[in-house]
């Protein structure tokens, strides 16, 4: 009976005790994605994901649309024609600065994305982000999702029986539901590679690296030093996303490098976990009853 | 880390204006025109909810179950019999349907009693189911003890704790919409319990008024007014407090069901306070349009919930809101 009154939920690493492994994550560096798609792929075929769908949007490369039950990556495609501050006449100095940036940018990686007249390609992987304070298991009224000794999140397919309230609490849209089996479903970070030392599908599948997976802390710190290089090389919008321990969420488990604003990937620009408020939301329910149950009485004051 | 808006020329400002979702209907779009810049493609941040037709039925009967397993209480204790039998026949009636509309709202049926594994007080839906099975024993003993004199020692005991946990059961139902990323639902979680509680005490007070002679109705009709003027306003304050997010209760779906659940309610209300004191006949038929109107009520806060999640404008503009006022502070 000890998990009747499930008080606490960001459980990692205290309820593990000795099993507790160091939490794991992804850094996804947007900013040396070429948009193959082999992460997608490789978590289709690694975890059994069904078919999401053979249609085309109409949006650039970009016909999985978006994380789903069975989408676990996503790669998005943003076309932007855009002034960029290198190579494109809008830099801050003389042709010599300039080129002596173009070459920074250059070794930095960030000329796959650039084209002529300004253009430039954003292609960025999305992923469940295993939120530190993860809304999905704060509201599952099951225990279906759990956070792992790994401090991942994940949903146990055997236990889930597809009430459907993680889908509209998580702040990005990750988790959905499967139509043919009703039950939710989202990405496990490898749950099952994890346990025998594998790193993640996706991670191991992508060819430039984009996708960084480890511990979570040496993962923060390599990002902060990359966001350096980047806007030292000119990149003055790079940034980091959910690394932030101190965010709406508790920082994410997989956190990203963006080149843009979050929407225009699709993400929330400040995601907060719902159940932050839920203390205050049960007070006020509770006197709202309140109001209520004096209402009744009240209407017996006055005869019949 | 850098999350304040981007000074200088950064499109996202120039594109706010756009409502409409470019390229969500899969349509080519000419190569000069260019994708809404504060969203992607103008696809939806968060996850529609899932939830089908069951649920706003089950917030009505909830409600309703829930205010009237108090009023019965209430007209017991004052000595009012008819009408506390109407109360408990209603209350049984209302609590009777909920856990089948529950459970066939859930995509693996078979495993409802998943639920009661455990108690987590984070997920108002368990917290919830545990107010509904409890008020449910209650309210069948309750009942039958009302309707039939059965078990008259225990039923002393499940008619307090059915009224005890019918205001829960009317009102949690706006914190488990409330507790979820749906903007609507989630800006307006102080003032929704208290819309589910006066929309609940007009239907309880409704249905006992119709369903009791006019002599033994009073309380019935007096609830019933109360009821539909607290909603009112606190459907007033919350649209108030909403601001450009209450945009879904005027539109589409959603604006269609508001304006006749706003007047069935307003009407019902006063046809049961005026003319249910000297006709039965007006009490049902006042009745019948304020229960109308609050199941027209919750399927409005419903679906303005699922506007509110497809329009990732709505998401947006409240975290970019937030974020400049923090940096503002």
């Amino acid at each position: 009976m000890s998990d009747v009154f499930e008080l606490e939920t960001r459980s990692w690493p205290g309820s593990y005790g000795d099993e507790a492994q160091p939490r794991v994550g992804f850094f996804t560096d947007t900013s040396i994605c070429i948009g193959c798609k082999a992460c997608e792929v490789a978590c289709k075929e690694w975890n059994g994901v069904p078919e999401d769908g053979l249609r085309f949007t109409g949006n650039s490369y970009d016909n999985t649309g978006g994380l789903g039950a069975d989408t676990w990556r996503h790669v998005a495609f943003v076309e932007q024609r855009k002034r960029v501050g290198v190579g494109d006449g809008a830099g801050p100095g003389s042709l010599v600065q300039d080129a002596a940036l173009s070459q920074l940018a250059d070794g930095a990686g960030l000329d796959a994305q650039r084209g002529e007249d300004g253009f430039r390609w954003l292609m960025s992987s999305d992923v469940c982000k295993h939120c530190t304070s993860a809304a999905c298991l704060d509201v599952c009224p099951t225990g279906a999702l759990f956070r792992t000794e790994y401090g991942t999140v994940v949903v146990q397919e055997d236990v889930c029986n597809g009430c459907g309230y993680c889908i509209p609490a998580c702040p990005f849209g990750v988790l959905d539901q499967r139509k043919e089996d009703g039950r939710a479903w989202k990405c496990t970070l490898c749950y099952d590679r994890l346990k025998v030392g594998e790193e993640p599908a996706c991670a191991k599948a992508c060819p430039t690296d984009s996708i960084q997976f480890g511990e979570l802390d040496e993962l923060r710190e390599r990002a902060h030093g990359r966001v350096e290089e980047l806007q030292a090389a000119g990149e003055s919008e790079a940034r980091l996303y959910g690394a932030d321990p101190h965010d709406g969420v508790g920082g994410f488990g997989a956190f990203f490098l963006l080149l843009d604003e979050p929407e225009v990937y699709g993400l929330p620009p400040d995601p907060v976990v719902t159940t932050r408020d839920l203390p205050a939301m049960y007070r006020t329910a509770v006197a709202a009853a309140g109001v209520l149950a004096a209402g009744v009485a009240a209407a017996f004051f006055g005869g019949r | 880390m850098s999350a304040e808006p981007a000074s200088g020329q950064h499109p996202g400002t120039q594109a706010q204006a756009t409502v409409s979702p470019a390229g969500a209907d899969g349509r080519r779009r000419a190569a000069t025109d260019r994708p809404r810049a504060d969203s992607y493609y103008g696809r939806p941040i968060i996850a529609e909810p899932v939830w089908s037709w069951e649920i706003p039925w089950y917030f009505f009967t909830g409600g309703l179950g829930g205010a009237s397993a108090a009023l019965g209480f209430a007209a017991g204790v004052a000595g009012n019999e008819r009408l506390a039998r109407s109360a408990w026949a209603t209350a049984l009636g209302a609590v009777g349907v909920s856990p089948g509309l529950l459970i066939s709202d859930l995509g693996r049926p078979e495993r409802f009693l998943n639920m009661l594994r455990m108690l987590k007080v984070t997920s108002p839906m368990s917290v919830g189911t545990w107010i509904l099975s409890a008020s449910g024993a209650c309210t069948a003993l309750a009942s039958s003890s009302s309707l039939l004199g059965w078990f008259p020692r225990l039923g002393k005991v499940a008619k307090l704790g059915a009224a005890s946990l019918g205001p829960g059961l009317a009102t949690y139902t706006a914190v488990l919409v409330a507790d979820t990323a749906v903007p609507v639902w989630h800006e307006g979680r102080r003032e929704l319990p208290f819309v589910f509680a006066g929309s609940s005490m007009a239907s309880a007070g409704a249905a006992a008024a119709a369903l009791t002679p006019v002599a033994q109705a009073g309380p019935a009709r007096r609830l019933t007014v109360a009821g539909a003027l607290l909603e009112g306003a606190a459907t007033q304050l919350m649209e108030h407090r909403l601001g450009d997010l209450a945009e879904p209760f005027h539109q589409g779906e959603c604006g269609r069901y508001a304006r006749p659940a706003k007047a069935l309610t307003t009407v019902g209300a006063a046809v049961v306070g005026y003319g249910g004191r000297r006709s039965r006949a007006l009490a049902v038929a006042g009745g019948a349009a304020v229960l109308a109107g609050a199941a027209l009520e919750r399927l409005t806060i419903f679906k303005a919930g699922f506007q509110s999640a497809r329009d990732p404008k709505y998401t947006v503009q409240r975290q970019r809101a937030r974020l400049a006022g923090a940096t503002r502070a």
